[in-house]
């Protein structure tokens, strides 16, 4: 190769290559805050207004200040979520006497699916719409369903990337509900 | 009242003659949301959803672009096959285009080089010899008339 265009063109590939790097990288989930509770910390969890799944208006998590959040990602088309959605329910009723409530995120479909879902499944818990995964994104979520615990700090304290059970809010939840404002 | 009936008519007629949204039509140029793959080749749950909407709006007489619209208010952008044209799904746009600019340059570059390059001497025409051939050919010749 000519040495008039051998560095021009090095560069322009090597652009490419570093193009095609960024966007493999940047489509990848987050995996900061899983290494961060793996290491005992707690993380300060984003706050994001988002619209309230068909009651209308805007709600995040910093309305919850002081109190235990199980903060649950859901679909009504995912099966796991449909599975765990009655623990859900009977955590929040039994959560909600002790300063603690489940906050839903319904993402990506339209908000009278998740509503249908909703009326269906009997769920008395505030859920809201993260239509474009913008909020999610943020908490490195991948799949469904997914779930946070955030303390009465506002800070997210433990994780299930995957369906949760009972034993796994016992192991977490206990603790934060006890824990003082 | 004549006018009124034959307009009526010829409205009637537009309307049949317009194509109805087919799923097939709007599926090839949506993405299944979660599984990140074209909506015709997707087999996962939210796919059905997707499909689903889709009959629902078509049911509903919506036209091919009024679908689509209907699909990002659904679910978000991301929902369309094809990128933005901001952020980082820019590049989908600019990077084709920059790489036919250059295969362009390129072009015109190895045009002009070659329109340059001096045309090689004229050879000799089929059955001409060149003189110094002739000089030898002569000699041999004397020497066989000798």
């Amino acid at each position: 190769m000519r040495p008039r265009l051998y560095w021009p063109i090095t560069l322009a590939a090597a652009a490419l290559v570093a193009l095609l790097t960024y966007g493999v990288a940047s489509v990848g989930p987050d995996t900061s805050l899983d290494q961060a509770l793996r290491d005992g910390k707690r993380v300060e969890a984003p706050v994001k207004d988002l619209p309230r799944l068909g009651t209308g208006g805007t709600a995040s998590l910093a309305d919850e200040k002081g109190k235990v959040v199980v903060l649950n990602v859901w679909a009504s088309w995912c099966g796991p979520c449909q599975t765990e959605m009655p623990l859900l329910q009977r955590t929040h009723e039994k959560i909600s006497r002790q300063g603690g409530l489940v906050l839903g995120i319904d993402m990506q479909e339209p908000a009278e699916r998740g509503l249908a879902f909703v009326d269906k499944k009997g769920i008395t818990f505030p859920n809201l719409r993260d239509r474009d995964r913008d909020y999610v994104r943020k908490l490195g979520v991948s799949g469904y369903p997914e779930t946070f615990l955030i303390d009465r700090q506002g800070r997210i304290a433990a994780l299930q990337r995957g369906p949760i059970d009972q034993k796994w809010l016992d192991e977490h939840l206990r603790r934060l509900l006890e824990e003082p404002a | 009242m004549r006018v009124l009936l034959a307009l009526v008519l010829v409205l009637g007629l537009t309307a049949a003659a317009e194509p109805k949204t087919t799923l097939p039509d709007v599926e090839d140029e949506v993405m299944c949301v979660e599984c990140r793959t074209g909506l015709n080749v997707s087999t996962a749950p939210v796919a059905d959803q997707e499909r689903a909407f889709i009959r629902e709006k078509i049911a509903e007489g919506l036209t091919k672009q009024q679908i689509k619209d209907a699909l990002v208010e659904a679910y978000g952008p991301d929902v369309l096959a094809t990128p933005e044209a901001k952020g980082f799904d820019l590049s989908a746009w600019l990077i084709p285009g920059a790489l036919v600019a250059a295969f362009a340059a390129g072009v015109v570059l190895i045009a002009r080089r070659w329109r340059r390059t001096p045309a090689p001497a004229a050879a000799p025409q089929a059955g001409e010899l060149d003189p110094a051939d002739a000089r030898r050919l002569d000699a041999e010749l004397a020497a066989f008339d000798k």
